[in-house]
């Protein structure tokens, strides 16, 4: 497989605390990958460094098959060159339809002026229910979003950046504050994403990692601690002092 | 399936509807009407809030759709104002110094016709020469580009300036303020070559429409301001409806969220501070013509942040709201401070409107904030909803 997104010999400094370290890392194509690691670990700084929210000190995040350096692109770049964002907490725009958040992540031209004179075309409405279905919230795209339930926010934010068509997704922690069903229906959503394209999950909870059935990475202290199947990682001796050890998870 | 741009929002129909039977209404009550009920000074008056709606409704653009709490577009208001006073002041002392000079043996030179306007407009700040941004005074289309233009370009290098560097929230409301105190205080220097404190005067007198009475012109003014008014009303509209709508509203509540969606929001941001920009540089010039003359500080910070009032107690986020605010508050105003309303004698204590509305203004801002955040517009959702 081809590497999609290849982070290497990152560093990033804030006041004196170092929350990313050297970081090396790879993403392949249409591959599913969980990053775990205790709290403070780097996970978010991580995504940040990628999405391009955060300049890193030292280092570089090479993307595609052009290898096109990211850190010289602002943020709004970088999610048109196929990169999308979920947020922790789940990030919908509440005032609005269902339907008209999906419109908006869809795939069109990007700028002011193609999008005041956007209108609906049939292809985007079928797209847009195609995306509802795959979600499970085809009967609620005429609701506001602030009225869904937290499982279906999360859903609707995953089905926004399935909208926006990308090439590697990046989520964390979607299976916050989940029933066990929604949980399910979660993987289930991100498995099959990942049959098209990169999808990497950073998260704090075993149990969905492990139904995620992924290759892992475990960070710690802003560096690649280990990497491989789950029962690789959890049975390395160096995980179980820094990681399990002092988690309940 | 794609229903029209009127169905989707009926609100616009609505307000066209009222809009245009309010206009009727005057036009036929007015003096020049006929009727005569309405005096020549509250058509003015009346013509004159219509532009204060227009720009609240840019206002409500910018700060209720875009989340841009901008303190600075009265300056842009004010800046419309003296691009078509100076026209106006100009031309009209040209034809009162050609006809003094007409009686003079010797016709006057070029120079000495350009000196005399010069010694009479700039006569009260000690000056008779011309300033250089006088230089396209003479000419009514290049000054009515410039109510175009000056607020515009002034809007796009600052949005450009303070969105690039991510200036968000209280601070930028902060920057808009010092933008507005700035050029307030500028033009209050007596070598601004905007005649100081004394500003623009007799921007009532319409040259070449010297022998037709005022009770005439004020209608003129009147149906130019409420056309206006509706061309705005309709043009924000329809720019919101779509998903431009969407875009704009997203950037109010998450901005970072319409980034990692692609967007470029500040390009957004800028077009949406530019074009409210403009919009206010028109309803300036047709305000100030009604009121007859414009100074520096009409352009105060005060200003904005009155215009700021009325769309939070109209109802932000929605256009009519912020007709209906600036309508009813900026009435209102006028009624307390110009002695309309009845002292209320306590005995012990007289309260005397013209001190005290300030205060109930001031009551009435936190009430809304605080119990209606969706101001009076917000009363419409309630009528819409009993409906079955």
């Amino acid at each position: 497989m081809t590497t999609l997104l290849e982070v290497s010999g990152v560093s990033v400094t804030f006041d004196g605390f170092r929350a990313i370290n050297n970081l090396s890392v790879q993403f392949a194509e249409a591959e599913l990958r969980a990053i775990i690691g205790p709290n403070g670990a780097g996970k978010t700084t991580f995504m940040d460094i990628v999405t391009g929210k955060t300049r890193p000190d030292e280092g570089r995040v090479i993307w595609g098959e052009r290898n096109i350096s990211l850190l010289g692109l602002s943020e709004s770049q970088i999610a048109q060159e196929g990169i999308g964002r979920k947020f922790q907490k789940p990030t919908v725009f509440e005032d609005q339809t269902v339907r008209q958040n999906l419109a908006m992540a869809l795939k069109n031209p990007r700028g002011p002026f193609a999008v005041i004179l956007h209108r609906k075309t049939a292809q985007n409405a079928a797209r847009i229910e195609d995306i509802a279905e795959e979600t499970g919230l085809s009967d609620q795209l005429t609701r506001t979003a602030g009225e869904l339930s937290h499982g279906q926010k999360q859903w609707l934010e995953i089905g926004m950046l399935l909208a926006q068509d990308p090439r590697l997704l990046l989520v964390d922690e979607p299976a916050a504050g989940m029933t066990v069903e929604e949980r399910e229906k979660t993987t289930d959503i991100l498995r099959r994403a990942a049959e098209t394209r990169a999808v990497v999950v950073v998260e704090h909870d075993m149990e969905f990692v492990r139904r995620l059935n992924c290759k892992v990475t475990v960070l710690h202290e802003g560096s690649v601690l280990a990497e491989g199947s789950l029962d690789h990682v959890t049975s390395d001796k160096t995980v179980i002092d820094v990681y399990l050890g002092r988690s309940d998870a | 399936m794609r229903k029209s741009f009127i169905a989707e929002n009926p609100s616009v129909l609505w307000f066209l509807l009222a809009l245009s039977g309010f206009t009727l209404g005057v036009v036929v009550l007015s003096e020049a009407g006929g009727v005569a009920v309405l005096s020549t000074s509250f058509v003015k008056t009346l013509g004159k809030t219509l532009c204060l709606c227009l720009i609240a409704v840019a206002m409500d653009v910018v700060w209720g759709y875009c989340g841009i709490l901008s303190l600075g577009h009265f300056a842009f208001f004010g800046i419309g104002g003296y691009a078509i006073g100076m026209w106006l002041m100009y031309a009209r002392t040209e034809t009162i110094v050609l006809e003094s000079l007409a009686s003079q043996v010797i016709p006057p030179t070029p120079q000495e016709i350009s000196d005399a306007i010069g010694n009479q407009i700039f006569g009260v700040v000690g000056s008779s020469e011309f300033p250089a941004i006088w230089a396209f005074a003479d000419s009514l289309f290049l000054q009515l580009a410039m109510v175009v233009l000056v607020p515009g370009l002034l809007a796009l290098v600052f949005g450009w300036l303070a969105f690039r560097s991510r200036v968000t929230g209280v601070y930028l409301s902060i920057l808009t303020q010092a933008m507005t105190l700035a050029l307030a205080l500028y033009l209050f220097q007596n070598d601004s070559g905007l005649r100081g404190n004394n500003g623009l005067s007799g921007l009532q007198n319409i040259p070449g429409f010297e022998s037709t009475p005022q009770a005439t012109i004020s209608i003129v003014f009147f149906l130019a301001s409420a056309f206006a008014l509706g061309a705005g009303y309709v043009f924000f509209a329809w720019l919101l409806s779509g998903k431009m709508g969407s875009v704009v509203k997203g950037i109010r509540d998450n901005e970072a969220r319409v980034r990692f969606l692609g967007y470029n929001v500040e390009s957004y941001k800028l077009l949406i501070f530019t074009v409210t920009a403009i919009i206010s540089g028109i309803a300036g010039a047709l305000y100030y013509p009604q009121a007859g003359i414009i100074n520096p500080g009409e352009i105060a910070p005060i200003a904005s942040i009155y215009l700021a009032v009325w769309v939070a107690i109209g109802g932000r986020g929605r256009l009519y709201g912020a007709v209906i605010g600036a309508a009813v508050v900026s009435l209102l105003s006028s009624w307390f401070t110009g002695g309309g309303a009845p002292d209320i004698n306590l005995g012990f204590y007289t309260i005397q409107w013209t001190d005290w509305w300030l205060v109930l203004l001031g009551l009435s801002f936190v009430a809304v904030t605080l119990f209606f955040p969706k101001g009076i517009g917000g009363l419409f959702d309630y009528l819409v909803r009993k409906q079955p």
